[in-house]
Order: C-alpha cells, then sequence, then structure tokens
C-alpha cells in the first residue's frame, strides 16, 4: 500500500465527517493552543521580571544597616545606623573584583522650579550610583565626583521630575531648582527609566551629591552611613561570593564574634532575580501542565470516536480484508486517521494559541515570547497523543474477523 | 463423465472438518469434504441454510481455516497459512462477489474496481487503467464515475463483479450473487457469470435456488457438513445475454 494511498483513504475518511472530524479535533485543538498561550503567559511574566531587576542593575549588592530594638521589638534594617564611611572605604580598598561601591541616602521633600513645584525623593550619592544602576544622562554631564566630594550644590533630575517642573520637552540643564530653599543647578536629565517591579516610577527622583544631602538637606552623624550601600560586582557568579566577603569583612570591622548575630544586613539582588526567575518557572511548568491535561482529554476523545469510526465501518474493513488487505494495511489506515485528525488539531490549536498569546501580550504589556521548541513540542505532543490513543481503535480494527465483519449489520 | 475431471486442479480439499465453538457447544459446520474443482469449471454449492455451505465458502475463499484437513489452492498448501499469507492467497489468487454487493459508499465505481489493487501496491496510474479495463468488461465502461447509490442493484453487482475480476485472479467466489436482485438482474448476472465461465474462468458459485444453480455445468449439493451430490449437467440452462454484453464480447 502506498503512502499516498493511506493518505487520501483518511482524509477521505475525515472529511465525510466534517463536522464530527471538526468536533474531535476540537479538544487538541484547545488543548494545543492552550499550552501555547499559556508557556507565553509565563514567559511573559518571566520577561517582565527580568526587565525589572535588569534596570534595578545587575550584580548588585546592597548593604543596609542594623536594626534598632526598642522593647524587643526589631525595627527593620536600616534603622539602626552601623555602616560607617569608614566602612564603605574599606569595601572599596579591601573586597577584589568590586567593580563599584557607592553610598545612598534619601528621604522625601518639596522640588520647587520658578513657578511650579513637585513633591518627590531626594537621593544623596555618588557618581558611582549611575554605573550601578546603569543610568546613563540624557542631558547634562550629571554629577562629577568632584562634585561629589566637594558638597557642590547640583542636582541630577529623573526624567518625571524635569517633565513636573519644566514641561515635556525642555532642557533644564543649568537651571536653578530650589530643595528646602537651598539653591542647587541641574546638572542633568537621567534617562528614562520606567516602572520598577512594585509599580513605582523610578524616573520620579532627584540626586544630589551624598556629601551635599547630609550637609544641606539631611543632617546625620558624622561617623555613620545614614542609608545603604550599594555594590556591583564583576560577574554574576561572584555575588554570592563577595556578598559573604563583604560581610565577613564588616563583621571583623563592627567587632562581632563568631556566633553573634550581623548588624547589617545584605541583599544579593541577583540572588532574589533568579529566584524570582524560578518562581515564574514553577508558573510555566504548572500553566503549561494543566494545558497539557487538555490535551490528554482531547487524546480520549479522539480514541472515543475511533472506535464509533470502526464499529461503523466494520462491514469496510471487512470487504478490505477479504480483497486482500493485511492487518497491518488497515492498522495503518486507521492510525493514519488519528493521526491526521490530532495533527490537523495540532496545527489549528497552534494558530490559536499564538492569536491568544499575541492578544494577551498587547493586554498585559509584555513582550510576546513563543520559541519555536514550544510550538514543535506542542504539536509533536498531539501527533504522539493521536498515534497514543489512535493505536488501540486500530489494532481493534486489524484484528476485526473479516466473516464477521462481511457479515456485520 | 466429463472433460472437466481431466484439467489441472485449482482447488483439492481433502477430507476438510470446520467445528465452531459457540457457548459450551462444538458446532461441526464441516463433517470431513473432499472435493476438487479444476480449471475453468463452473460449479455451483447449494445447500440450505446451516448447511455448511457458507463454511465451505469462507474456506475456499481463505477468510477461515480448516480445523482439519488439507487445502491445496492452485498448487499450494494453503490451510495452516498464517492470516497475511492468506491476505496475500486473497489479493493474488481470488476474487469476491458477495450477495450485498459490499461496495464502498460514496465511492466511485472505478475506485472501488481499483481497491483490491490499491494492496498490491501497483501504480496508481496502471491501477486506474485495468479497473476501467474491468468495468468496461462488465459493461460498465460509461459508470466509471457513479456512486453505488447512483447504480441499480444489478449495475451494482456487476461493479462488484469487476472488482472481483480486477487482480486476475484463478478463482471467483460468489456467494449468493443473485440474493438481492429481481429476477431480471438475476438473469443478468448468470448471464454475465457464464459469459466469464466461457472465457476460462473458474468460478464457485454459492446458492439455495436451485434456478440459478441450473446455469453451472456442476452442481454440489452440501448437507449437514457434508457433500450429498455432485451432479454434472451437459447441457445447463443458458441465460440470456443482455445486448450490452453481446456488445462488449463481440470483437
Amino acid at each position: 500500500m502506498r503512502v499516498g494511498d493511506v493518505v487520501r483513504v483518511a482524509g477521505r475518511a475525515l472529511l465525510r465527517n466534517k463536522l464530527r472530524s471538526f468536533l474531535t479535533a476540537l479538544g487538541i485543538i484547545i488543548g494545543v493552543a492552550a499550552v501555547i498561550a499559556m508557556v507565553a503567559i509565563g514567559e511573559g511574566a518571566r520577561a517582565r521580571v527580568e526587565q525589572a531587576f535588569a534596570s534595578m542593575g545587575t550584580n548588585v549588592l546592597i548593604v543596609s544597616s542594623g536594626a534598632k530594638t526598642a522593647g524587643g521589638a526589631k525595627a527593620g534594617a536600616g534603622t539602626l545606623p552601623t555602616l560607617t564611611w569608614d566602612d564603605l572605604r574599606a569595601i572599596k580598598s579591601d573586597v577584589a573584583d568590586v567593580k563599584f561601591v557607592a553610598p545612598r541616602v534619601h528621604t522625601t521633600g518639596q522640588v520647587v522650579a520658578e513657578d511650579r513645584n513637585w513633591l518627590t525623593v531626594i537621593d544623596g550619592t555618588t557618581p558611582e550610583f549611575f554605573e550601578i544602576r546603569n543610568w546613563p544622562m540624557r542631558l547634562g554631564p550629571g554629577l562629577t565626583p568632584e562634585q561629589a566630594d566637594s558638597g557642590a550644590k547640583v542636582v541630577v533630575l529623573g526624567q518625571t521630575v524635569a517633565e513636573r517642573l519644566f514641561g515635556a520637552n525642555s532642557d533644564p540643564t543649568g537651571q536653578i531648582v530650589r530643595i528646602q530653599n537651598v539653591p542647587f543647578q541641574v546638572a542633568g536629565v537621567a534617562e528614562r527609566k520606567g516602572q520598577s517591579a512594585g509599580g513605582g516610577d523610578y524616573d520620579d527622583v532627584v540626586f544630589v551629591p551624598v556629601t551635599t544631602f547630609l550637609a544641606k538637606i539631611q543632617g546625620g552623624l558624622q561617623k555613620f552611613i545614614p542609608g545603604t550601600i550599594m555594590i556591583e560586582v564583576d560577574s554574576d557568579e561572584q555575588t554570592t561570593a563577595i556578598a559573604d566577603k563583604v560581610a565577613a569583612l564588616l563583621r571583623d570591622r563592627h567587632g562581632i564574634a563568631i556566633g553573634g548575630e550581623d548588624d547589617f544586613s545584605i541583599k544579593n539582588l541577583t540572588e532574589t532575580a533568579s529566584r524570582k526567575e524560578e518562581s515564574t518557572q514553577a508558573l510555566t511548568m504548572l500553566l503549561a501542565s494543566i494545558a497539557a491535561v487538555s490535551l490528554l482529554v482531547g487524546g480520549i476523545g479522539i480514541m472515543n470516536i475511533m472506535l464509533v469510526s470502526v464499529t461503523e465501518r466494520t462491514r469496510e474493513i471487512g470487504v478490505r480484508v477479504a480483497v486482500g488487505a493485511k492487518r497491518r494495511h488497515i492498522l495503518l489506515q486507521f492510525l493514519a486517521e488519528a493521526l491526521a485528525l490530532s495533527l490537523a488539531g495540532g496545527l489549528m490549536g497552534v494558530a490559536l494559541g499564538l492569536l491568544a498569546a499575541e492578544r494577551l501580550a498587547v493586554r498585559f504589556g509584555w513582550p510576546m515570547l513563543i520559541r519555536p521548541e514550544v510550538i514543535a513540542l506542542a504539536v509533536g505532543f498531539s501527533a504522539a497523543v493521536g498515534i497514543g490513543f489512535g493505536l488501540y481503535p486500530a489494532r481493534k480494527a486489524s484484528r476485526l474477523d473479516p466473516i464477521m465483519a462481511l457479515r456485520y449489520e | 463423465m466429463d472433460d472437466a475431471a481431466a484439467r489441472p486442479a485449482l482447488v483439492e480439499i481433502t477430507s476438510v472438518t470446520k467445528t465452531y465453538r459457540m457457548g459450551d457447544v462444538d458446532v461441526h459446520a464441516l463433517r470431513g469434504v473432499t472435493l476438487r474443482i479444476g480449471e475453468g469449471e463452473f460449479a455451483a454449492v447449494m445447500g440450505a441454510s446451516g448447511s455448511g455451505k457458507s463454511t465451505l465458502m469462507n474456506i475456499l475463499g481463505c477468510l477461515d481455516r480448516p480445523s482439519t484437513g488439507e487445502y491445496f489452492l492452485d498448487g499450494a498448501e494453503v490451510s495452516r497459512l498464517d492470516a497475511d499469507a492468506l491476505a496475500e492467497m486473497r489479493s493474488q489468487t481470488l476474487g469476491f462477489v458477495f450477495q450485498s454487493f459490499n461496495l464502498l459508499a460514496r465511492t466511485t465505481a472505478l475506485e472501488n474496481v481499483e481497491l483490491p489493487l490499491v494492496y498490491t501496491g501497483l501504480r496508481p496510474a496502471l491501477r486506474r487503467a485495468r479497473a476501467k479495463e474491468a468495468l468496461e468488461r462488465v459493461g460498465l465502461g460509461e459508470r466509471l464515475h457513479h456512486h453505488p447509490s447512483q447504480l441499480s442493484g444489478g449495475q451494482q453487482q456487476r461493479v462488484a463483479i469487476a472488482r472481483a475480476l480486477v487482480n486476475r485472479p484463478r478463482l471467483i467466489l460468489a456467494d449468493e450473487p443473485t440474493g438481492n436482485l429481481d429476477s431480471h438482474a438475476s438473469l443478468e448476472m448468470m448471464a454475465l457469470l457464464q459469459q466469464l465461465g466461457d472465457e476460462g474462468m473458474t468460478i464457485v458459485l454459492v446458492t439455495h435456488e436451485p434456478d440459478i444453480a441450473a446455469h453451472a455445468r456442476r452442481v454440489i449439493l452440501v448437507r449437514d457438513g457434508l457433500i450429498e451430490d455432485d451432479r454434472w449437467t451437459q447441457a445447463p440452462r443458458q441465460a440470456e445475454r443482455p445486448a450490452a454484453h453481446v456488445r462488449v464480447a463481440a470483437p
């Protein structure tokens, strides 16, 4: 029997009952579409998380001061200043493979331009901060190391603040804004960074040199950093090792005995990012496996209809056997039918799934991410379902007794 | 008796029995049949229902295997062949005609006739040509693309005969071929079978109607699983040939 004959006979049998064939394939169509859409959702979410963490800076450690204890209740990281400027310098000089170190202190306050004002976050930091956050200037030179050291009254505006104070398409470089009645010259506007993972606006912020911050905006103890230290390390793999080294250094400097509790905390963003990624991956797997169950149900539908078909066509099978068809010819014929059903369903499901994924991507505003492997897997799986569930009916057909089959009414 | 007895044997069965198990009871459908059919014979197997004639037919047609005994078909021992080898036998050596035509519905006459050739792996173009030739031989050259539902019973049965002929078999087995036909179509059918017989085809016809059996040169009577009578007729009844066949048969 020729391949062409097998295909032709199967195609004709399916087209004879178009509605029934379509309804049977529908289970597979929905299953495959669901797998593709679900994986796309998972991937989209993952891409979003990745994006969020990339904008926070990669390979970044954040060191916070310890927690104040009042009557046994811990007040949270940073409430008890323990990090000193000497600690910062020590990290810079003593820990290898550290790329940048920057302090970050912040408060909220009103920023006033000539005729407009805006309540925003005021950050005190050094130029390294912009390196760590991968945050270039859109306009102006930005903070210089000299300004940071000398306590110059200069400010870098976030895009949102620049728009609020000076309008959308203006260049405020060189203009004066007042922060707590102190005039600052605008040294630049930072590039738009967008939304944070938590939904906040990264661009609703201004940056001043940390020295100026402490002298003019929010005074503090001379010795301690009333904020955090941000560290960028050379590569991904090193973050954990460097975090340990920084911890050891700080414990040593703070004189904490072995077994004693840290009076600081280190947040490893790379680790957090990969954990988040793992959890979205788990979500993807979960969604995909739920979708796979519907594929399985679709397969059972195929088996059911193939069994009906075998019964209906008992006489045809008898005739075919009588005129010389061998068992494998009959087996092949019904297997081809099941395969054609599931493959056609699979392809239609791919089309439907892509459509759904695109809609969802537009709806949730994330990139449409469909890897070709997913499509290949879904189609392959539906073909496997067709063969798997078609095998039993096909075997049943091929083992019919021709004498009985010819007499079957 | 007849020169047919001297012809080389196409079918030779010896002491064939067939026992079915139905629930707890053994049914002895055939109790030891010995039969020899020579090449080119036109034989009718007669018997009432339950006589065992259908079982005999199934064994002759390689659809079933005898419980005991031997069956040589065209010189080959087939009584112990497996399912695939029997299928091969049916494909190469046998042609079937059934009482209820058993054509595939919603399939053209041409494609119905092509069906046996599909399982021989013959090239489609060649298949088509042979099917067309077979349909012309039974006088349906004008109806190649009709579906069974568009054909009369007699025409449907002629399509079935074309299907039986298309693989150029050594033996045609016709199981009550006139059972579903009116008397006129029945006579046409017998004329066609007689014509094939005259052309040298070996035909075994199963029927319970003496009128139909009378068209064969040899009538074998089966009763209770045994051959009761085996008679030769020098001058079998001649069915009148319809004009169409005369035209086809004419050179």
